[in-house]
């Protein structure tokens, strides 16, 4: 009875903390193995306690450069679409020309679209034109279907922008270029941020479309997908933990610096 | 953009004019505002005042006609060259910024490196010294409208141009601010443009008034003048209330026009008639109901000799403390409008007693009678 009545008062933090457990464990799973040391190739099976595969991450053929690689495509891309995907955006929200609800619309198909048939067709695409597969095809995959996020994102955040902002600046003496770099930036940046670290995630961890235009080159999904088959080295579980954590410092900080902000 | 504090430029207007498509927001307009004075562009919403004002910001193109600040022509120029700044509706003030830097803006635009000692004493003068670090979201509605004023003022610009700023503002802070702006204006002599609908506003703060209407100025002047002696009945039913009459001109000898009415003569000063009056022609007479007085039938015959008078019967009567306000009755009006002072009260005089409606001739005015007699009135309300 009086478990009930505590269930029943405690709804909330139960439902939430149940969530946050469901949300994490995975992470948690990856985290604890990463200080396994194995006996086979498998990385299933508890065995023991060791510090291996932190000491010598790099220690698996091949790993570190893959990781490196979709590391470079990812901040590439997340430039490219980051850059690109905030131009249309502005183009789309400020100016009306004869294709524009063609583009509104069209900008979210690659977010609508089953992946493997983007995939596909951009294979075949780069197939027909005779294009090598390779850095650059994966390059330009990434940032074509980044470009959507970036731009719903950016998008959003200059429509809901005070065009009288844009005149006040003019009115006070700024040129069209000091009020673009002084007020209209600034305060679509947030916009962009956002936009820009989902280009970073999205592109680091994409697999389907990678490998259907990588040809013979190895990304770092598509290097865990391959050594699945084979054998799991406890450094993929390090990368991962890794990336956890860096992620989570990220938001720790912005969420600090904001706070400060507000604060001050 | 001089640094001295300047004393402000004259504003010039020669056929300006601003159609959108095939909607026209303004029809070409002749206006001078003179240097150093607060003139007030007075009208409902849509009427053209605010893309007026906005094509001397220079943030609107004028379709055709010269914009000239104190003697310059700059009809061309874009917004950041040209000598006035502009106090925004609901502010605008940038908010990632805080208020120092608001305020900074303008100068740093310029080029000026050290701001700090300008940037306090314009929070000083508006006394907001204590909240510079503060962001604009941060502070409250009459404290923004503070800061947008100071961002403006620093700049010290020929012409200061204000876009309904007190409309976000409660009743009671909007009339301590406009007695602040008056102020400010009267201490820094800069020139004033300042738009508004709310005519209360308009007099209580302008030396003139240009009372606009479907993108034309229908009247220009001192508020008391346009108070007084409305030029067209936009005008009469806009700024306050009138009672407007028909009435047909019988006599045109003396110095007082002689008006027949279904409810008796009337006389009229025939220079405070704007319509052109000969005898049978027809025109419309004002006169402002806190001008009339009231008198019980049964003392008829106190009323001085020379006074328009009319009788009527009282419909309505409200009691609102300092006046009493009168619906009456009459044979040329259903609905005269009668306010009375309560400084001595007749208590016969009650929804359904008999009286004389009597006036000093001197404060009836004339009106072209082709004119909507009612103009202006609807818009008042819904502006309230």
């Amino acid at each position: 009875m009086a478990l009930t009545r505590w269930i029943r008062r405690n709804l909330v933090v139960v439902a939430g903390l149940g969530t946050l457990a469901y949300l994490i464990l995975p992470n948690v799973v990856v985290l604890v193995f990463s200080f396994n040391k194995p006996n086979g190739r498998f990385n299933y099976e508890w065995q023991r306690f060791s510090t291996d595969a932190w000491t010598d991450p790099c220690g698996v053929a091949d790993m570190c450069g893959s990781l490196s690689l979709s590391l470079k495509i990812a901040v590439w891309a997340t430039i490219g679409a980051t850059v690109l995907g905030t131009m249309i955006a502005f183009a789309l929200a400020r100016y009306r020309f004869r294709a524009r609800p063609a583009v509104n619309s069209l900008i979210f198909l690659p977010m609508a679209m089953p992946e493997v048939v983007m995939a596909a067709s951009l294979a075949t695409l780069f197939l027909n034109m005779g294009v090598d597969f390779g850095f650059w095809t994966i390059l330009i995959a990434h940032i074509m279907f980044c470009l959507s996020f970036v731009v719903t994102a950016v998008k959003a955040r200059v429509m809901s922008m005070d065009p009288r902002l844009e005149q006040a600046a003019q009115d006070l003496y700024a040129s069209p270029a000091q009020t673009f770099l002084r007020v209209t930036l600034p305060i679509a940046a947030p916009g962009i941020a956002a936009g820009a670290l989902l280009s970073f995630a999205l592109s680091f961890d994409d697999f389907i479309i990678t490998n259907f235009n990588a040809g013979s080159t190895v990304t770092f999904p598509m290097f865990v997908w391959g050594s699945a088959q084979r054998g799991t080295p406890v450094q993929i579980n390090v990368i991962g933990t890794a990336m956890f954590a860096i992620a989570v410092l990220c938001v720790l900080a912005g969420q600090l610096a904001g706070n400060r902000r507000k604060r001050s | 953009m001089t640094q001295q504090p300047s004393t402000g430029g004259d504003v010039r207007l020669t056929g300006i004019s601003k159609t959108y498509g095939s909607f026209t927001a303004v029809h070409p307009l002749d206006l001078h505002i003179p240097a150093g004075s607060f003139f007030a562009l007075l009208g409902a919403s849509g009427c053209g005042k605010t893309t007026t004002l906005r094509m001397i910001a220079g943030l609107e193109d004028p379709t055709s006609g010269i914009v000239e600040l104190a003697g310059n022509d700059v009809t061309a120029l874009p917004p950041h060259k040209r000598p006035v700044n502009t106090v925004f509706q609901s502010y605008a003030l940038f908010p990632h910024l805080d208020i120092y830097e608001n305020v900074a803006f303008g100068l740093r635009r310029r080029g000026i490196k050290s701001v700090k000692k300008q940037v306090d004493e314009m929070l000083e003068l508006v006394q907001l010294g204590d909240f510079a670090r503060r962001k604009p979201q941060q502070l409250s509605g009459g404290q923004q409208q503070r800061v947008a004023v100071a961002r403006a003022l620093i700049n010290h610009p020929k012409v200061l141009l204000l876009d309904e700023p007190l409309g976000a503002l409660d009743l009671k802070l909007r009339r301590q601010m406009q007695l602040e702006l008056k102020r400010i204006q009267t201490e820094v002599g800069i020139t004033f443009v300042h738009v508004t609908h709310d005519q209360e506003e308009a007099m209580t703060m302008a030396d003139q008034v240009a009372v606009m209407n479907g993108g034309r100025v229908e009247q220009q002047g001192a508020p008391a003048e346009l108070y007084e002696n409305p030029g067209t009945t936009f005008v009469a039913n806009f700024l306050g209330t009138s009672n407007l009459i028909e009435a047909e001109v019988a006599d045109t000898s003396g110095g007082d026009l002689v008006l027949t009415t279904e409810g008796g003569k009337l006389a009229l000063p025939a220079a405070r008639c704007s319509a052109p009056a000969r005898t049978g022609d027809t025109v419309l007479v004002g006169i402002r109901p806190e001008k009339i007085s009231l008198t019980h039938a049964e003392d008829a015959g106190t009323i001085p000799d020379g006074r328009n008078r009319i009788t009527g019967r009282i419909a309505d009567s409200s009691f609102i403390g300092v006046s009493t306000q009168y619906v009456i009755d009459t044979p040329v009006c259903s609905e005269f409008a009668v306010y009375e002072q309560n400084i001595e009260r007749d208590s016969r005089l009650v929804p359904g007693a008999e009286v004389v409606l009597h006036w000093n001739p001197a404060h009836t005015f004339g009106l072209d009678a082709t004119q909507d007699i009612d103009a202006g009135t609807q818009l008042d309300e819904e502006a309230a």
